[in-house]
């Protein structure tokens, strides 16, 4: 399809609420019920918008339309020969009613969709811990509870039909936590905690990104949200809760080994293991994720070990640097990090 | 109409002309061209500068829309890109639109008052010297590759020290200082020239709307610019001494930045909407062959925009931690403010449905203005409610919004002025059929540039960006933005063209080309050095349009030195005569000074210390009055 | 084109000076005094801002010593004495009464940097150990600037009245001074409240 055919239908098919865009990061197309006020609000607006601007633009046309042509040598009229005007002035005062009326009729959309927004009921919600950080995002289960808190990074899952509370901190400047197929956004500012609470009534894959221009590599910190049956969310969350585990064959022995003994330990954490640190991702269950790089790059063991060995290529600026390794090392690193499921 | 030149009966001789001219001019040679005190000179200055910067903002877009034309592009790597957003927003909004509109006021506000100078002409001379050096400074900076990365409003503690190490941010931070200082000077200037020099009759409720927008603008800035004066000295001491306003670790706080950057952010974009209602006002009245219906709507219009400017500032913020109710009452502030945009509409709307009009290229820009304006005023609504810019906050529907509310409220009008006034300023008219060219090809590739960013910002794509992941569905809306960019280009060159072969060979425009209403038209194009031979007398407001408009005229004011009427702020009755200053380097000078201390600052502290010491000479020299002079004066001298 | 009667205004019998609100320079005063109060007004804003965000106040720090800033503060309310008198001799263009006025005040703004300097000395907290002392240096440093350039205007001023040939629109200018003068000291009322007493407060 041609780019103007393309772009005629994307006005037609925003004009009729449908999207264009792909369905997985889109406010357009919600998929639970934060999203679905606002898209309901989206829709009255536009209407309102539409008709509003229909009319004024009807008057505008007449007017051009209906006024008789001049040169600059037609006399002028003058504010006396003007007089008062009634019918204009009539005109205005009416297309004033008519907008302070539209534009209660908008305030009170606006206003009802705000408390059903903060409405949405809480009870026996998943707590998430969410710490935006140049440029990639650490997210914590059930803080504050050693039985059941784990940590991943650049992806959650959530159960479907469960609300959820995300609390968002940053360590570093502000970023902004935005599914838009799910909530509207909430940023996330040093010193302060913010929450945002959404609910995912569709299951399926949905793409987030920071919305708050955080420097460098604010285009490349992306995440997923992974909206899952309450079964196999469970599932999920008791495998991300163990730790990892033992290495099963010599090459990914050699592999821990190499973890250990190279700079990657003094960034990452593997439960289980002695590498604990929290500079960069945790990287316990770094196999069982979608992405690599918060979301730049999909999963794989090419793209692993093209992360690994340059970092700067594939992210330039990322506060993950270059580690150079002899080629099997490499290899059986890659092994190890692939069984972390 | 008659076409002769209505302000000069009861003519000064050619020989008193002379005088004039002398005693007005600008001096010949180097020296005497940096010292000239002329509003037409330093206003025709402002103007190409400003524009100036429009080109180099305009080219930096240029290369923003190449690299996002196609997904994972890698034409503009994400450092570089940083900076040209930041250069464009910052250019766009520092350098290019405030500047151009208080440039317009100072070009044509003594014109339209009918007074022969504007009020503290060297201050005037002062702040567009300090305007162009701030300018200078940071594309200098940028050309080193030191140009700033943090966007036009800098977030700590993005901005901060810690995360934006180098001097990138202080260059930044040190623009806005030059361009506050000249900004908020030049309010002053318009100020007391609008309130202390018209012409006699001239009372408030004759002044022309384009002179109430820039009041009205002129108080906007004066209480606006302020707070982002205070915001960025903050984070300049932040950044260089240690201090602590924006950092959370010390009890300082990033929200407070967004506050008080906001507080300012917001009537900023309505210091540079103002204005082109002015504009809008002047080319509709000359081309509906009519005066504008509603003049006192529009001017209260102006004055309510102005002061609830100031209540909307949280709107920008609505996806921090403000309280909510907090947020519904700046959701209401933003909607009402749609109200007095709508009256002015509306009032402009009956004028031309009352009117007789001449479709010339000035009218044509003004009525783009209301297509694309009311689109982006209409976003503007969807943005002030609270739950739905959470969605679109900080996307391409901003991006959108944004421009569709500067380009279409702002821009267009301003080249409908520039259509409209170029005859007054050079004495030429500009070609009529490469206007329309220019005129079509910006409407439409305005529009193909920026109507498919709101479907961007739905489906999910956020502003500043370097580039884009091929399957999340913006590539052929991308692609179709920068194609219109494109077409924008091309009728900016046309733009050019037609300014450049206009002002060499364009057609002789007569002294009131268009038969329009307003004092600037009753002098020469392009007007002698002292703008009136003899003051106007004024009896209504459209002193041209009539003739019982123009009643009388001001005698006796001494040619040779130079001296000008001043007159009551309300009803404008002549009160007394104030001697000028004759053309000097000083202001030059003096902005030379402040420029080595705001410099010399960003690399030390100390620079402050030191960097007085030729300030305060150099204002002490420009003050300081030479024997001549005073004989001079005292030789016109009358106690009051 | 025939037109009625034109009027006339015969420049030359109006004054050429004019004192108060009816000259140029009152309103090129006014608007400094309206930035600068408006910054004035967002730095005041900005120290209560900063303490919202902190339990203890003021965090980490005694609060500034009184003496030096409260002298100070006598110092300026005293110093309107001499700057009305000026003043008021400036509108009625008494020359010799205007020179030793001016000069006096130059004496008052001596004494205000030099307990200012003191000031500084006082505060217990620097500006670079936490918001609260960033809020205070800046306010305090906001209105040094503007004891600074009040003197300096005020000291070429009065060495300009010294000359033997004075135009009238110079008392113009000293009146304008004298109105400058007002809103330095005035300024100064909240803010010394605020840099000595908000930290005192509770
Ligand atoms: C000339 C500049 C200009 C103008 C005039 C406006 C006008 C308006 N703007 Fe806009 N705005 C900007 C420039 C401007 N804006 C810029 C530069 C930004 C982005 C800054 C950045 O982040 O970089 C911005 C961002 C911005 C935001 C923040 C978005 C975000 O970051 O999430 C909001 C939110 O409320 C907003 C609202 C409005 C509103 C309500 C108006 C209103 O004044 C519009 C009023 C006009 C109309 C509504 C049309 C006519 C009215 C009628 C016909 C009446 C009938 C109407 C109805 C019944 C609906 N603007
Ligand atoms: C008055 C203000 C103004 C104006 C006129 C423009 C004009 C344009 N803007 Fe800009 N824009 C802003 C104010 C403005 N913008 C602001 C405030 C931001 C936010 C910045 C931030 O996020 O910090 C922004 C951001 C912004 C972005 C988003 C960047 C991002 O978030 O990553 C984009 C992207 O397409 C864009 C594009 C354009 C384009 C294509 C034009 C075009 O209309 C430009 C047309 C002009 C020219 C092309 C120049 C004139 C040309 C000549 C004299 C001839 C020679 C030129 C060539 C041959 C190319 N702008
Ligand atoms: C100086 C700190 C540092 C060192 C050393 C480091 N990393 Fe990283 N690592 C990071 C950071 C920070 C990120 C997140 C980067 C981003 O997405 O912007 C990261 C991301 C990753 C990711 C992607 C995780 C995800 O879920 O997206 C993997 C895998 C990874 N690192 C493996 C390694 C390995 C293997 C080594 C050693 C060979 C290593 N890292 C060394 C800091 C470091
Ligand atoms: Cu994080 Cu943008
Ligand atoms: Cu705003």
């Amino acid at each position: 399809m041609s780019a103007r055919l393309n772009f005629a239908s994307s006005v037609l098919a925003a004009l009729s609420g449908v999207a264009y865009g792909a369905p997985f990061q889109n406010a357009l197309l919600p998929a639970g019920v934060q999203a679905d006020h606002v898209h309901t609000l989206w829709l009255i607006m536009l209407g309102t918008c539409t008709v509003v601007f229909i009319a004024l633009f009807t008057a505008f046309v007449a007017a051009l339309w209906r006024a008789p042509r001049s040169t600059e040598e037609t006399p002028p009229q003058t504010s006396r020969t003007t007089g008062t005007e009634r019918g204009a002035t009539r005109a205005v005062a009416l297309g004033a009613a008519l907008s302070i009326a539209g534009l209660l009729g908008l305030l009170v959309a606006s206003v009802v969709t705000d408390r059903a927004l903060a409405g949405l009921p809480l009870k026996d919600g998943l707590v998430i811990e969410v710490n935006g950080q140049q440029w990639w995002w650490q997210v914590t289960y059930a803080p504050g509870d050693p039985s059941r808190t784990f940590e991943t990074a650049n992806e959650l899952h959530i159960p479907v039909g469960r609300p959820v509370l995300l609390k968002l901190q940053s360590p570093d400047v502000i970023h902004s936590f935005w599914v838009p197929n799910l909530a509207p956004k909430k940023d996330l500012i040093p010193g302060r905690t913010l929450t945002l609470t959404l609910r995912a009534d569709t299951p399926g894959v949905y793409r987030g990104q920071c919305a708050e221009f955080c420097g460098y590599q604010h285009a490349k910190m992306a995440f997923l949200v992974i909206a899952e049956e309450p079964a196999q969310y469970e599932q999920w969350a008791q495998s991300q809760h163990d730790s990892a585990k033992e290495p099963a064959d010599a090459v990914r022995k050699r592999g821990r080994q190499v973890f250990m003994e190279s700079p990657c330990v003094m960034c990452h954490a593997i439960q289980g293991t002695r590498a604990n640190a929290r500079t960069g991702p945790d990287l316990t269950h770094v196999a069982s994720r979608m992405t690599l790089a918060a979301g730049t790059l999909p999963n794989t063991r090419g793209h692993l070990a093209g992360w690994i060995t340059n970092p700067q290529q594939v992210k330039p600026g990322a506060n993950m640097p270059a580690v150079t390794l002899p080629a099997d090392d490499l290899q059986a690193l890659l092994t190890y990090l692939e069984s972390l499921k | 109409m008659s076409r002769d030149i209505p302000v000069g009966r009861g003519e000064p001789s050619p020989d008193e002309n002379g005088k004039l001219e002398r005693a007005w001019g600008t001096p010949p040679g180097l020296v005497g061209w940096l010292s000239s005190i002329d509003h037409k000179v330093i206003g025709y200055r402002f103007i190409v500068t400003a524009m100036a910067f429009f080109a180099a903002g305009g080219i930096l877009a240029a290369l923003m829309r190449l690299q996002l034309a196609v997904p994972e592009n890698s034409l503009i790597g994400p450092d570089l890109y940083n900076q040209i957003f930041t250069m464009h927003g910052t250019t766009m909004m520092f350098l290019f639109a405030v500047p151009v509109m208080q440039a317009m006021g100072v070009y044509l506000v003594p014109l339209m008052v009918g007074t022969r100078n504007i009020a503290f002409p060297r201050l005037n001379a002062y702040a567009y010297w300090i305007y162009l050096f701030g300018g200078l400074m940071i594309y200098t900076a940028f050309a080193l590759d030191i140009g700033p990365d943090a966007g036009w409003f800098s977030y700590p503690p993005l901005a901060g020290p810690e995360f934006s190490p180098g001097k990138r941010v202080d260059f930044w931070a040190q623009l806005i200082t030059f361009t506050e200082v000249s900004g908020l000077l030049t309010s002053i200037v318009l100020i007391t020239t609008i309130l202390k020099l018209r012409a006699p009759g001239m009372t408030l409720d004759r002044m022309p709307l384009f002179v109430w927008a820039i009041l009205v603008t002129s108080f906007m800035i004066m209480f606006a610019m302020p707070a982002i004066m205070f915001a960025s000295t903050g984070l300049i001491t932040d950044r260089l001494v240690g201090t602590h306003f924006y950092n959370p670790a010390e009890g300082g706080d990033a929200m407070l930045w967004q506050h008080l950057f906001w507080f300012f952010g917001h009537p900023e974009v309505y210091i540079i909407f103002i204005p082109a209602l002015g504009f809008i006002s002047s080319i509709i009245a000359t081309f509906a062959r009519r005066p504008v219906f509603g003049y006192p709507v529009l001017v209260l219009s102006m004055i309510a925009t102005g002061f609830l400017g100031f209540g909307l500032w949280v709107h920008h913020m609505f996806a921090t931690d403000a309280p909510e109710l907090g947020k519904s009452f700046f959701t209401a502030a933003s909607m009402i403010i749609a109200i007095p945009t709508a009256l002015q509409i509306f009032c402009w709307i009956t004028t031309l449905w009352n009117g007789r009009l001449n479709f010339r290229v000035p009218l044509l820009f003004v009525l783009a203005f209301f297509f694309i304006l009311v689109i982006g005023g209409l976003t503007g609504i969807m943005l002030a409610s609270g739950p739905l810019d959470l969605q679109v906050h900080d996307t391409y529907f901003v991006v959108a919004h944004l421009h569709y509310v500067l380009i279409g409220g702002a821009v267009f009008p301003l080249f409908g002025a520039f259509y409209y006034w170029f005859p007054k300023i050079t004495g030429r008219m500009l070609n009529e059929r490469l206007g329309r060219w220019n005129f079509w090809l910006f409407f439409i590739g305005f529009n193909v540039t920026f109507f498919p960013m709101h479907h961007l910002g739905l489906y999910g794509m956020p502003r500043r960006v370097y580039t884009y992941p091929a399957n999340v569905g913006w590539s052929d809306l991308n692609a179709v933005a920068t194609l219109g960019a494109v077409v924008i280009a091309v009728s900016m060159l046309l733009f050019l063209v037609n300014v450049i072969r206009s002002y060499r060979s364009g057609a002789r425009s007569p002294h009131d080309p268009w038969s329009a209403p307003t004092l600037e038209w009753a002098t020469a194009s392009p007007p002698p050095v002292y703008n009136f031979a003899r003051i106007p007398i004024v009896a209504s407001r459209e002193p041209l349009w009539g003739p019982s408009g123009i009643v009388g005229r001001v005698d006796g004011l001494s040619m040779d030195p130079p001296e000008n009427l001043v007159t009551c702020v309300l009803d404008a009755a002549p009160d007394h005569r104030s001697v000028y200053p004759r053309p000097g380097i000083w202001p030059f000078l003096s902005a030379v000074a402040t420029t080595v201390l705001f410099v010399g600052s960003i690399f030390t502290p100390w620079a402050i210390v030191w960097g007085a010491v030729p300030v305060a000479i150099a204002l002490t020299a420009w003050f300081w009055p030479g024997k001549d002079e005073i004989d001079e004066h005292l030789a016109l001298e009358r106690k009051p | 084109m025939s037109r009625p009667q034109e009027q006339v205004v015969d420049a030359t019998q109006l004054p050429s000076y004019a004192f108060g609100n009816r000259s140029l320079m009152w309103w090129g005063t006014f608007g400094m005094m309206a930035i600068e109060g408006m910054v004035f007004a967002l730095a005041c804003i900005v120290y209560f801002y900063v303490r919202t965000r902190v339990d203890e106040w003021p965090p980490d720090a005694l609060p500034p010593e009184l003496v030096w800033g409260t002298a100070n503060t006598l110092l300026m309310l005293l110093s309107l004495v001499p700057n009305e008198w000026t003043k008021r001799a400036a509108e009625a263009e008494d020359l010799p009464k205007v020179r030793i006025g001016m000069w006096i005040c130059v004496g008052f703004g001596t004494a205000f940097l030099l307990l200012r300097t003191l000031e500084f000395t006082a505060l217990n907290v620097r500006w670079d150990t936490n918001a609260y002392g960033s809020a205070v240096w800046m306010l305090l440093a906001l209105h040094t600037i503007h004891v600074a350039t009040d003197f300096w205007d005020t000291t070429v001023l009065a060495v300009l009245m010294m000359q033997d040939r004075i135009e009238g629109k110079r008392y113009v200018d000293v009146s304008e001074n004298g109105m400058y003068w007002y809103f330095v000291v005035l300024a100064w009322l909240p803010i010394y409240a605020i840099i000595y007493f908000g930290a005192r407060v509770h």
